[in-house]
């Protein structure tokens, strides 16, 4: 088959699924839905490994598809980019999103939004496909609005209750906030490079390396620097760094497939992947990179913080996968691109795989996610507390599993970047890996250990799908159906070896080739690439330094507050007082725009319709004039009275008065 | 066809002769009849408007299909016709509009069917003819004609309220209409006897007299527009009007006034235009943010829409007066998506009102319980509204806000706001009327759409996909005409 064809058939398989379990779901029914969907995915799962072997056999693709507009001297053209970077993307996207519509078929089998479901899930890998293979600014713009599109209906899937289409709301706006920054990046691109094209930008942009613009008069900016932290914007709506996360935690109310497919692995790294596709501009401004380190060290520590004191199991995931992106940011900042998505790729792979474990869970417990109520389910579900323990220990970042290596090259990065700002982010990730320990063993120990807390008092808590609602007496947790637990065992098969395996080629051995660009002064990989002495050296350094020691640190600090002393937690809670409360309240972020932005918006709209358009528009001037239309005809009514010797009086006035005039001009 | 009569022609006076013709076939005796007739009559209206695009030559600026016949000669006025790139998507639109506006009366009109019929069959001549005049006169003559319809249907189908809408509306016309008046005549002077608006953007004019004729048009026009703050009435009008008539309303009658800045200001006074653009500017600007907060608060679904369309409208004339080719096209392309989305958006509202007769968003509540396929449409046009790629409502304001990031990057950033303020305004309606669990017995009583429905969503949800995800069609007869507009524009006309 021609490889052209080949890029086509990899979003459109996907997007053909969507359209015909979307609109003749009726016709072809649950099976039906499930396996048109299932099968474009796995058709753009095989075509990506095609591609992925072409592209590391040497050959890279840029070309148009369509031209989608022209305006001006301006074209606007749909068009992919196959180069290693996208080719790996495509690999991740479409493998994880392959695992989850398979884990759905078990989760979703009550739901009576089946092939819904299914059409959505389909439809989002098509919008993310398209914006990872995307070769100019529009269709990235495309696709990252189509992603947001669908992760806004996947959000609300369970449209009946309040919380989910609060949630959904929420997550469209602020994204939309940081597309304003994302849109207004493009324009700026397309007016001063005059191309939305990636390989024109990127040529043009580095003679305009040390241009100035001034936007407000008297403060000369770097126009690059006023890009990147643009474009940056964008990414920290979709990725989710602070403070435009705060639409991330709420998304777990949707379905839990979703929430490992988009909320995890793939659309809130389409951030993380932008600022790398877009390393030749940010390499131009080093105060964009020390934007974006500091915003990521913000984001890694205090969101992992968060994740400590949440009871919902989901949620500990969600705050974790919040950190996480904080830690990719924190090495794009760093200049590190090939560290950020080695991580982004090693996280998708573990943190799909827990979610979906937390989705086991969910249903073993009949759609409880309260932690407190769990405990002990070790030797009822043994796969999804096995590979729970796999994804957990590639999260602490345990060698020799994928989250040791990605996160400690991220580490180390940060601590070889010269750049201002990366001390604080070095002292923020290092923090960070204990914290994560420590959140992620709590939830496992939680879980599946201690005592079976679920037998007190249950009642059916109605948090799940409304179909679930059922549980009544003592629930007998069961190990999940196989299409449940056979994509865990193919998640965790790359959460232990995808680190070891891949690190060799993806940061030192130069795999993403020109697809990635960085600046000789900001090279901290291949500083560390000086030292870099194989697999088995980089273990055992990492055995010895300081990162592996908080992990470990942190996993005993779980045990012993989880499993040895299970009073102390309660007791530093008491103790810590405010410290917790503000922890509890998410630093106060959703409070404040709820009664700021939210709030002031409306308040504001009030005022201006009430006040504006009521009462001065149509009060003073509308209804004004036509008063004084009324008045005046009140007083030119007096004028016409019907009496002929009134208007023969009128006559002879003027008469008199035009004589007057003629007689003196 | 008939020798000797123009497509154009065909296209004012088909509806206007089919309209006659539902009027003389009487009461509503006839009732099924005249549906009947008058389907035919928008058919015809729309396929003898089809030959302007598939014969329309992309790479002239020039009037096409031009007709040409003296009708007052003691004055110099013509009837003279012809449309060009910026015209033609217009007179198309229009005719397809009214196909649709006649498909979702069929049922819900059931007093007085044929006058009703008969007035938007009417009304769509007569806006075709508004924009096919190259004689001021003619144009004058349509464009003031054009009202009639409109009251007629706002004031016999219309709401509790309509009287005072309907003068509202009156107050606010009349004042401009008069001024434009006097501005033509003023041109007529000017030019040596001439009514020909092609020839008027070649006479030279003082600045002291653009600037007057300027604000002449200004207030004719804006009003039309609507732009702020001369917009209260069209809240108004569309809450009394019936669902066609805020169809078309939203749809043509709009793009009346934008049309109006692109034939006779932006060429005639070209120097004003450039003096006051900043002026233009600022009030587009206040349209998008202004109206988006306000439009934020409503609590009528209708009036919602209203101000939405306000707001959108006000990236029309911000495109037209950054003078970019990107803006004055981006501007266009608004206004036609303008015309798929808001009259789909009207046209849903019109579907729950027929079976729930209420307007206001706390009435409903989960209507995707029992209306699913009416759901899935309206969340299609909402995100459109919301500006969402891949629909037609996106084109447009990326276009208007990527050509303004280029004149002034602080008028891209106002504008863009509408990226947070529709989807906020569009959305949160949506979820509060939508999505829930089901909000009272009216709604659990609710039927989803009828195959009639469900044809005229289905028709503007393919044009708004079309050209969402391929606009190249639409913007390409544009190009040669609007350059030769900004041509225009770029040349003083000082003497």
């Amino acid at each position: 088959m021609d490889i052209k064809t080949l890029y086509l058939l990899v979003p459109l398989a996907p997007l053909a699924g969507a359209i015909l379990a979307g609109l003749f779901g009726w016709a072809i029914g649950r099976r039906g839905a499930h396996t048109v969907t299932i099968a474009g995915v796995a058709v753009a799962f095989l075509a990506s490994v095609l591609i992925f072997q072409d592209v590391l056999a040497g050959n890279t693709y840029n070309g148009p598809v369509y031209t989608w507009l022209v305006s001006g001297d301006v074209s606007f053209e749909i068009g992919f980019l196959i180069d290693r970077l996208s080719a790996l993307m495509m690999l991740v996207v479409t493998f994880v999103s392959l695992m989850v519509h398979v884990y759905t078929i078990g989760y979703m089998a009550d739901d009576p939004g089946y092939n819904r479901f299914f059409s959505y899930i389909s439809l989002f890998t098509f919008s993310m496909l398209m914006l990872v293979m995307s070769n100019n600014f529009l269709q990235l713009f495309f696709g990252w609005e189509a992603v947001g599109l669908v992760s806004y209906l996947l959000i609300g899937f369970w449209y009946q209750r309040e919380s989910a289409i609060y949630a959904n709301l929420k997550a469209f706006l602020v994204n939309r906030v940081g597309d304003l920054g994302f849109l207004l990046g493009i324009g700026l691109i397309l007016a001063w490079f005059g191309s939305l094209d990636y390989a024109q930008v990127f040529q043009t942009a580095p003679q305009y390396a040390n241009h100035t613009v001034t936007l407000i008069p008297g403060e000369p900016w770097q126009l690059m620097t006023v890009i990147c932290i643009l474009l940056f914007i964008g990414a920290m709506g979709k990725s989710a760094q602070f403070p435009l996360h705060v639409w991330l935690p709420d998304s777990m109310e949707g379905p839990t497939p979703i929430s490992a497919l988009i909320h995890a692995a793939t659309m809130v790294t389409a951030g993380i992947f932008m600022v790398a596709r877009m390393s030749p501009l940010f390499e131009l401004s080093e105060t964009a990179l020390s934007v974006v380190m500091v915003i990521g060290a913000i984001t890694a520590f205090f969101m992992a913080l968060l994740g400590l004191v949440q009871h919902d199991i989901k949620r500990v995931v969600a705050y974790s996968t919040l950190s996480q992106l904080g830690y990719m940011t924190v090495a794009l900042g760093a200049s590190a691109y090939a560290a950020s998505i080695f991580h982004l790729m090693t996280h998708a792979f573990f943190k799909a795989l827990l979610f979906l474990a937390a989705g086991s869970v969910i249903i073993a417990m009949h759609h409880e996610q309260d932690m407190r109520r769990m405990g002990g389910l070790k030797k009822y579900m043994p796969v999804t507390y096995w590979t729970a323990l796999v994804g957990s220990l590639a999260l602490a970042g345990i060698p020799p599993f994928a989250g040791f290596f990605s996160k400690d090259a991220i580490i180390e990065a940060v601590g070889a970047s010269q750049l201002p700002g990366s001390g604080i982010a070095y002292l923020a990730v290092l923090a960070g890996v204990f914290i994560t320990a420590l959140y992620t063993f709590r939830m496992l120990f939680l879980t599946f250990h201690g005592p079976e807390r679920f037998r007190q008092h249950h009642h059916g808590h109605p948090e799940g799908g409304d179909e679930h609602a059922h549980a009544h007496g003592p629930v007998e947790p069961r190990e999940s159906p196989w299409t449940v637990t056979v994509p865990l065992v193919l998640l965790a098969i790359p959460s232990v070896f995808a680190g070891w395996a891949y690190i060799e080629p993806t940061l030192f051995g130069g795999y993403f080739g020109s697809s990635i660009v960085v600046a000789p002064a900001h090279d901290v990989l291949g500083r560390l690439a000086e030292h870099w002495r194989g697999v088995p050296a980089f273990l055992q350094h990492g055995v010895l330094a300081l990162p592996f020691w908080l992990a470990v640190a942190g996993i005993a600090t779980a045990w012993f507050l989880y499993m040895v002393r299970r009073d102390l937690p309660e007791a530093i809670r008491r103790k810590a007082g405010i410290l917790y409360t503000v922890l509890e309240r998410k630093y106060g972020l959703d409070d404040f725009n709820d009664w700021f932005f939210a709030g002031g918006a409306r308040l504001v709209g009030g005022r201006l319709w009430r006040w504006g358009d009521a009462r001065v528009i149509d009060g003073w001037l509308v209804n004004g004039s036509a008063r004084l239309v009324g008045a005046v005809a009140g007083l030119v009514r007096h004028l016409q009275s019907g009496y002929i010797y009134h208007y023969a009086f009128a006559m002879i006035i003027g008469v008199v008065l035009l004589a007057t005039w003629f007689v003196r001009g | 066809m008939f020798e000797g009569i123009g497509i154009l022609s065909l296209t004012i006076w088909v509806p206007i002769v089919a309209g006659i013709f539902v009027l003389a076939t009487g009461g509503d005796r006839n009732a099924d009849g005249q549906r009947a007739i008058a389907l035919i009559g928008a058919a015809l209206g729309f396929l003898v408007a089809l030959p302007l695009w598939t014969g329309f030559d992309a790479s002239s600026a020039a009037m096409q299909f031009q007709e040409r016949a003296a009708w007052i000669p003691l004055f110099n006025i013509h009837y003279h016709l012809g449309v060009d790139g910026i015209s033609m998507p217009f007179v198309l639109l229009n005719s397809f509009t009214t196909l649709l506006v006649v498909l979702a009366g069929w049922q819900v009109i059931q007093d007085k069917v044929g006058q009703y019929m008969a007035a938007f069959l009417i009304q769509s001549g007569l806006l075709n003819g508004v924009f096919a005049s190259l004689d001021a006169v003619l144009f004058y003559v349509f464009f003031e004609a054009m009202l009639i319809p409109l009251y007629l249907i706002i004031g016999v189908w219309g709401g509790p309220n309509r009287v005072y809408a309907a003068i509202k509306f009156f107050l606010y016309t009349l004042l401009g209409s008069l001024l434009m008046l006097v501005a033509l005549l003023y041109l007529f002077f000017e030019s040596h006897g001439s009514f020909d608006i092609l020839t008027w953007h070649r006479v030279p004019l003082a600045l002291t007299a653009q600037i007057l004729l300027f604000v002449a048009f200004f207030f004719a026009f804006a009003v039309k527009v609507p732009m702020w703050p001369v917009h209260t009435w069209l809240p108004d009008a569309h809450v009394e009007a019936p669902t066609g008539g805020s169809v078309v309303l939203a749809a043509i009658t709009l793009k009346v006034g934008a049309y109006g800045f692109l034939r006779f200001v932006l060429p005639i006074v070209p120097d004003a235009s450039r003096e006051l653009a900043g002026l233009m500017i600022a009030l587009s600007l206040v349209a998008v943010v202004y109206i988006g907060l306000v439009a934020l608060v409503q609590s009528d679904m209708k009036k919602l829409i209203a101000y939405s369309s306000i707001a959108h409208m006000g990236f029309v004339t911000l495109g037209f007066f950054i003078f970019e080719p990107l803006g004055v096209e981006g501007g266009l392309i608004q206004m036609i998506s303008h015309g798929f989305v808001s009259g789909a958006l009207f046209l849903c509202i019109g579907v729950m009102y027929d079976r729930v007769h209420s307007r206001q968003i706390a009435d409903y509540g989960g209507v995707v319980n029992t209306m699913p396929k009416f759901a899935a449409f309206f969340m299609l046009f909402a995100m459109a509204n919301a500006g969402l790629p891949a629909t037609s409502g996106f084109v447009g304001e990326f276009m208007v806000i990527l050509g303004a990031v280029k004149v002034n990057f602080w008028y891209a950033a106002a504008a863009g706001l509408t990226l947070i303020f529709g989807a906020a305004y569009t959305l949160w309606m949506y979820k509060r009327v939508v999505f829930g669990p089901v909000a009272n017995e009216k709604v659990a009583e609710l039927e989803d759409l009828n195959s009639r429905e469900f044809l005229v969503l289905g028709l503007l949800a393919v044009c708004v996909l079309a050209m969402g995800l391929y606009p190249m069609p639409v913007t390409e007869v544009m190009h040669a005409s609007v350059n030769n507009l900004l041509d225009h524009v770029a040349h003083s006309k000082l003497p």
